[in-house]
């Protein structure tokens, strides 16, 4: 009766925990709702016409080399900080701060380093042909003597990787470290116990089966936690947009797509490249509409998915924050403004869960595809 | 598709893929793994206690079905000992009213025997001395009787009246 008592207590103590990070979350998330609104309406900072929000947004949902949360236009001062530019050029690697391009995202600014001249058009780094001294630009705003370079740079959405991958290792490293004391979990463990579970029973095992799952364990467990904690961070102010990157979906969805194809049994490559039961004349015609669909159709559903949620969500949050913008002239500022806030609120929440959804989706599709080519086929 | 090849970045690509592997070989290492067997661990034993307390469950059935049967088994015994031990109570006792009742009977046939006996000899004795006795009154009668002649004439003819009338 006692224990039972004590369970109750421990399960409410749980709730009651849940209920707090979910409030503290929703207030992130309207916390930056909150301060979007501070950046719009700060004096000399005003974004008013429809073009220069449309540029804001597409500006925000890029990477950038910068974290950068307001800017006075009429001082030109700007608040944020930098972060480290790891480029690859004609001349070998070179390495700087990014505050060294002033904020410039237009090209105007050259960065010489040891003679290879730099600069930032739209977040992505061009290094001037040989001769040159300033960006010349195109009617489609491409740069004509000027070239992309590798860019290995710790931009936010890589800081943004590390810090998830940071917390990823104090919280689950807790978790495991609490084993050692006793088979229940303490304090945070407590929460992240439940979720490994989760993905175990319901996401790895279902699909994969109860003598593989193992195996695959650390890339889906990693991988639905990564994407989980990046979505909520892009939630939070600091505007990271990560899971909205398409290079990281694509990255992401190449791995699902190696480990897949890599662990196929014998059975999955008999089934896709020499389909038994059908005529053989169609048999190559299968097999090439099987590999593409295992090499590219799957993978690209997965990066696609991702990307589109993730980026669809942030430009919607962004869009209905400028409502109070656009929607001034017709009903005033208090109306635009109050319709922007409960909107743009209703759609955050609904963005966590979006967040958790699309963690679970990527997780639930990698490991139904592991689970198809993992698979043993009972003979007849 | 344009602007999403333009925006697709190699670099950020190769960042993210290094510290995905990165990533994931640490957290294998460091949460994964300890995780995982952790609970492995847990779920086994929480199994293993569940079947080990059904096993102790069945055996306590079985102690108790067993300690059932020699309960009866005793209860039985019991009784068939009480039922032996009252039948032979009544036995004994039917056998001693028999025993006793046949003694009885024998005796009283046997007082009876002697009664009669002691009687027979009684009345022998009795009729020996009625006759000793009637002798000697007759004798002594007669004596009287035949003392005188007119008595004795007397004496024949009432005898012989008598037995006329007889």
């Amino acid at each position: 009766m006692l224990l039972f008592r004590k369970e109750i207590m421990i399960a409410k103590q749980s709730i009651k925990f849940l209920v707090v990070l979910f409030i503290l979350t929703a207030s992130f998330a309207v916390f930056a709702n909150g301060g979007d609104h501070e950046n719009q309406h700060a004096e000399g900072n005003q974004i008013d016409t429809q073009e220069e929000i449309n540029e804001y947004i597409a500006h925000h949902l890029k990477d950038s080399h910068d974290f950068h949360f307001y800017t006075n236009n009429a001082t030109g001062s700007h608040f944020g900080f930098p972060l480290p530019v790891i480029v690859w050029t004609s001349e070998g690697l070179k390495t700087f701060m990014s505050s060294e391009f002033h904020h410039d995202d237009a090209g105007h600014v050259i960065v010489e380093k040891d003679g290879v001249k730099l600069t930032k058009i739209h977040s992505k780094i061009y290094e001037l042909e040989a001769g040159a001294h300033e960006v010349t630009l195109d009617d489609h705003h491409h740069a004509t003597n000027a070239h992309k370079v590798l860019d290995f740079s710790i931009t936010k959405s890589v800081f943004g990787m590390l810090l998830a991958g940071l917390l990823m290792l104090l919280g689950f490293g807790a978790l495991a470290r609490g084993y050692k004391k006793g088979h229940v979990p303490t304090g945070i463990g407590r929460f992240l116990e439940p979720l490994v579970i989760y993905v175990r029973d319901e996401i790895a095992k279902p699909n994969i089966g109860e003598k593989k799952y193992r195996k695959f364990m650390g890339f889906l467990l990693t991988v639905f936690f990564f994407i989980w904690i990046l979505n909520l961070l892009g939630l939070t102010p600091l505007g990271f947009n990560v899971t909205g990157q398409i290079a990281v979906t694509v990255c992401l969805a190449i791995f699902t797509m190696l480990i897949y194809m890599f662990s196929g049994s014998k059975d999955f490559w008999a089934h896709t490249l020499w389909m038994p039961g059908v005529p053989v004349l169609l048999r190559p015609i299968l097999a090439v509409i099987e590999l593409v669909g295992f090499v590219l159709i799957k993978p690209f559903s997965l990066l696609v998915r991702l990307f589109a949620n993730m980026t669809a969500g942030h430009f919607v949050v962004m869009s209905l924050i400028a409502l109070m913008i656009t929607m001034k002239e017709a009903f005033g500022p208090v109306a635009s403004t109050g319709m922007s806030l409960v909107l743009a609120l209703f759609i955050s929440v609904i963005e966590i869960l979006v967040a958790f959804l699309q963690a679970f989706i990527f997780t639930m599709l990698s490991s139904l595809f592991i689970g198809m080519a993992v698979e043993e086929h009972e003979h007849h | 598709m344009d602007q999403l090849l333009n925006d697709f970045s190699p670099g950020l690509f190769f960042m993210q893929a290094i510290i995905l592997i990165i990533l994931i070989l640490l957290m294998r290492k460091f949460a994964w793994k300890p995780i995982l067997s952790s609970l492995q661990d847990r779920e086994d034993g929480i199994k293993n206690a569940l079947e080990s307390a059904e096993n102790a469950k069945l055996e306590m059935q079985n102690l108790q079905a067993d300690n059932d049967r020699l309960l009866k088994e005793a209860r039985a015994e019991r009784e068939a000992m009480l039922k032996e031990a009252r039948e032979l109570k009544d036995k004994m006792i039917d056998d001693a009213k028999t025993e006793a009742q046949e003694q009885a009977n024998k005796m009283i046939a046997q007082a009876q025997a002697s009664i009669e006996s002691e009687k027979k000899a009684a009345m022998a004795e009795l009729k020996s001395q009625v006759a000793g006795i009637s002798l000697e009154i007759a004798e002594k009668v007669v004596r009287t009787e035949l003392s005188n002649k007119d008595k004795q004439l007397q004496l024949v003819e009432s005898m012989l009246e008598d037995k006329q009338l007889n």
